[in-house]
């Protein structure tokens, strides 16, 4: 009772920042578990990548302006979903010219990076947009954050079924009369805000997290979509509660007393997550194995 | 020169070879037909030592095969590789002869005139200098069979030639390889699903059917009473005009070639070690 | 009469600005010079096998490699050659268990997460981050130099080691397999390959950016090329150029060298690839 009681009138409680981490991490997690199973099963974990890096490049060039640094990685974001759509299928782990126009883009970020730190005398820039700093993200980014990830999970939510079918099968879906090319707009566009969200809660590098991270676990642990999205989220959440909460209490950690990072935390929540997921679905096999065992 | 004896393979709980006996001399030319499934590829890679039998043995030279032995040119079902792929034909045929050493190759005289006599005895000397990836289907094939000749093997094995080629390609590499049987004295074994393109060159027909094979003279082999024997059910072999059609066998030879392409790569995927 | 013109400016534009007669900017030529010409080997055979997506996350894991070295207080050549090495046999052994997607994202994201953590504990924030992923020229001392010389050494002697297997492998599979080469082994050895290249590329262009020195090279030779020692050579200068023409530009402007690097490679690329657009389609139209 104490522990609860200790809990529940913590002074982390009060912190507004600590509120701000909380709305910022679990909007993003959540938008990014429910788009990251269809990035699963459409195969785009590189694309996930080339958004987020792109869009590093983009909130590094906003600092210079003095932007908010989630319009840089929206605007950015966009540009690169817009190349892609434009690109077409080529946008592959393999594709060497993909690779390269990525390198030139975070080449340029180098740039803006180094601008920042030449303009603002202070080297934290970095940190924040490659890792991320959600105790310290400007306030006023918070309701936009909220807004887009609701309008994305209810674009996601109208496009579900259309959507699905051209995950799965999209020549199929176009013989159904599902105009694909649509859907597949809208869903880049929901692709968008989802990386970008989750680079701004997590800092570009480990985004992926987020992406990859509850929907792969989701996927494994889960037979039927719909099953899996919830399950997708509902890790996404925890961990970000989990890391966020983590992140407050390690300030009274050793060795530094430094406090540790919380999208490193919420990374390995992710990673640990999906490590369990593995081990729950061949729990489970296992169990339906001796089951069948048992009925013949 | 090569004597399968008795083979009994089981991949994944599946008896896939279950008894496969026959021998090849030098100097044949032999045909190894047989339906979808029916186990060619992974006897392939039995001979190959790429798979170890459960039961009976492959003899080379009388002597047990062994992985990568230099007496058997092996050339797979078509490669895939990009246009852009920095790298002419004759460097292509030229790993064939010491690709499996390492350290980098120095240019002698020697490896550059056996390069040269592999790659004038498929007729690809006009294109051996472009680059690989641009090559079309037939030159291709005629590289990969440079490849497997340079090593001067005594047993060459070919996986499905014919089936990404059309009508006048395949009758042409069916021409050549019965001549390089001939000139070299050398042992061939073909794979194929469809037996007539190659009807006039063979020498001997080893037929594969459930795990089981048959072998001999094609006009021995090819009879309703063999095929039947070997199938456990009757199948009726029917002549006419030139060709032989196997009428109730389980894909009876007019699958489209593009399905039974398919069926041999996922075959071989599926039982890759 | 006009290129001894040009010479005479150079030469004035170099010696004042003491290019060429600062150590440590000696010691970044030597460093870059090995980078750029190991990593046209290797490149090599990232090019030809499709692994881009290997060689854009080795380099991430040398940066957590550096990192915790900083906060154990051992060299960071310790902490970049364990990291990459480890990290290149996970990867090829993942990869063949299929699923190679979401578990190398998950595995990457865990060491990048790694090196943040360790650049918190050892205090070491802004600078130090950013010049392990974006590299830095100023700090290449005289060892460092040893370093890479002796890694560029090695990287070199098993390349030429590994090369005719692994050509083969790549370009004729089936074919390798049944002729006796050990394709697993062959895996290995080649991410170990890579992992040494990202040894030495981290410190000088950084772990985001060395990606771009190992494939964009070779791309670009191979737009022109076909043939593996034209495409090796070409390579070779085009990524020399691009490295010397970026030191030279960063010593100058103070902007980072990865920048320069990047933007030269991918310019190189661009240029080649437009020329032989134009040439086709002159030809398309004769």
């Amino acid at each position: 009772m104490m522990y609860l009681d200790a809990f529940v009138h913590s002074p982390f409680w009060h912190s507004p920042q600590v509120w701000h981490a909380l709305f910022i991490t679990t909007s993003a997690g959540v938008v990014s578990a429910v788009v990251g199973v269809f990035i699963v099963l459409r195969g785009q974990s590189f694309a996930g990548h080339i958004l987020t890096d792109v869009g590093a490049t983009g909130a590094s060039a906003s600092f210079l302006f003095s932007i908010n640094s989630w319009y840089g990685f929206l605007s950015f974001g966009l540009l690169a979903g817009a190349g892609m759509e434009a690109l077409g299928k080529r946008t592959r782990g393999r594709d060497t010219a993909t690779g390269l126009v990525l390198s030139f883009f975070m080449g340029l970020g180098a740039l803006f990076l180094f601008l920042d730190t030449r303009v603002s005398n202070t080297a934290d820039v970095t940190m924040s947009v490659l890792f991320g700093s959600v105790f310290t993200a400007d306030p006023n980014t918070t309701p936009w954050l909220i807004g887009t990830s609701a309008a994305t999970l209810l674009v996601v939510a109208a496009i579900y079924r259309p959507l699905l079918i051209c995950s799965i099968d999209a020549e199929w879906a176009q013989a159904r009369g599902i105009p694909v090319r649509w859907v597949g707009l809208l869903f880049m566009l929901a692709f968008v805000v989802a990386a970008e969200d989750s680079a701004l809660a997590m800092g570009a590098l480990l985004s992926t997290a987020f992406l990859m991270g509850p929907a792969a676990a989701g996927v494994r642990i889960a037979h039927r979509i719909g099953a899996a999205i919830g399950i997708s989220a509902l890790l996404a959440v925890m961990a970000a509660w989990l890391g966020v909460g983590l992140a407050y209490a390690s300030y009274n950690w050793p060795p530094a007393g430094r406090g540790y990072p919380c999208s490193f935390l919420i990374a390995d929540i992710l990673f640990m997550e999906y490590l369990g997921a593995g081990m729950a679905a061949r729990w489970r096999a296992h169990i339906r194995r001796l089951g069948g065992k048992r009925c013949t | 020169m090569l004597d399968v004896r008795d083979v009994h393979v089981h991949l994944a709980e599946r008896l896939v070879l279950a008894g496969v006996q026959f021998q090849i001399e030098a100097g044949e030319f032999v045909g190894l037909i047989g339906p979808n499934g029916a186990g060619k590829t992974t006897l392939l890679k039995t001979i190959l030592g790429l798979v170890t039998p459960d039961l009976g043995q492959v003899l080379v030279d009388n002597r047990p095969i062994r992985r990568g032995n230099p007496a058997i040119g092996y050339v797979p079902q078509k490669v895939h590789l990009d246009p852009d792929t920095p790298l002419r034909g004759r460097d292509f045929v030229a790993l064939g002869l010491d690709g499996v050493r390492w350290g980098v190759p120095l240019p002698r005289r020697s490896r550059r005139e056996r390069v040269e006599r592999a790659l004038g005895s498929v007729q690809a000397l006009t294109y051996a200098d472009a680059p690989v990836g641009r090559l079309s289907g037939g030159e291709l094939q005629r590289l990969q069979i440079a490849q497997a000749l340079v090593g001067e093997p005594r047993l060459l094995l070919v996986d499905e030639p014919l089936s990404n080629l059309d009508i006048r390609n395949a009758h042409e590499v069916v021409r050549l390889l019965h001549e390089l049987a001939r000139s070299r004295g050398m042992a061939i074994l073909l794979v194929a699903h469809d037996l007539n393109p190659l009807l006039s060159a063979l020498d001997k027909v080893v037929y594969l059917a459930r795990g089981r094979s048959m072998a001999g003279r094609t006009d021995e082999v090819m009879t309703s009473e063999s095929l039947s024997r070997l199938y456990g059910y009757p199948v009726e072999v029917m002549r006419t005009r030139g060709r032989i059609v196997v009428v109730g066998g389980p894909d009876m030879h007019l699958v489209p070639p593009e399905a039974a392409d398919h069926a041999g790569l996922g075959e071989w995927e599926a039982t890759t070690p | 009469m006009h290129m001894m013109g040009v010479l005479d400016t150079l030469h004035l534009w170099l010696l004042p600005s003491g290019l060429l007669t600062t150590l440590y900017m000696w010691h970044a030529y030597v460093c870059g010079t090995i980078v750029a010409l190991t990593a046209t080997l290797v490149g090599y055979f990232v090019v030809l096998r499709g692994v881009a997506f290997m060689a854009h996350s080795l380099p991430k894991i040398g940066f957590a490699g550096v990192a915790g070295a900083t906060v154990l207080q051992v060299p960071p050549l310790v902490g970049l050659l364990t990291f990459n090495l480890l990290g290149g046999l996970v990867m090829s052994t993942l990869s063949r268990r299929g699923r190679r997607d979401v578990v190398t994202a998950l595995t990457l994201v865990l060491a990048l997460g790694a090196g943040e953590l360790f650049l918190t504990l050892g205090q070491a924030y802004g600078e130090t981050a950013y010049a392990l992923l974006f590299g830095q020229i100023v700090g290449i001392s005289g060892p460092q130099v040893g370093q890479t010389l002796a890694v560029g050494l090695v990287t070199t002697g098993l390349w030429m080691i590994l090369y005719r297997p692994l050509l083969f492998v790549t370009v004729a599979r089936d074919q390798a397999l049944a002729r006796g080469v050990r394709e697993r082994l062959l895996d290995n050895l080649f991410a170990i390959l890579v992992g040494l290249v990202c040894v030495m590329t981290v410190p000088v262009v950084g772990a985001l950016l060395g990606f771009s020195l190992l494939i964009g090279p070779v791309a670009t030779a191979s737009l022109v090329t076909r043939r593996g020692v034209h495409t090796l050579l070409l390579a070779g200068a085009l990524g020399l150029a691009a490295i010397w023409l970026a030191l030279l530009l960063a010593y100058d402007s103070g902007w980072p060298v990865g920048f320069f690097a990047t933007t030269i490679i991918v310019l190189e690329y661009k240029v080649v690839y437009i020329g032989r657009w134009v040439k086709t389609r002159r030809a398309l139209a004769i």
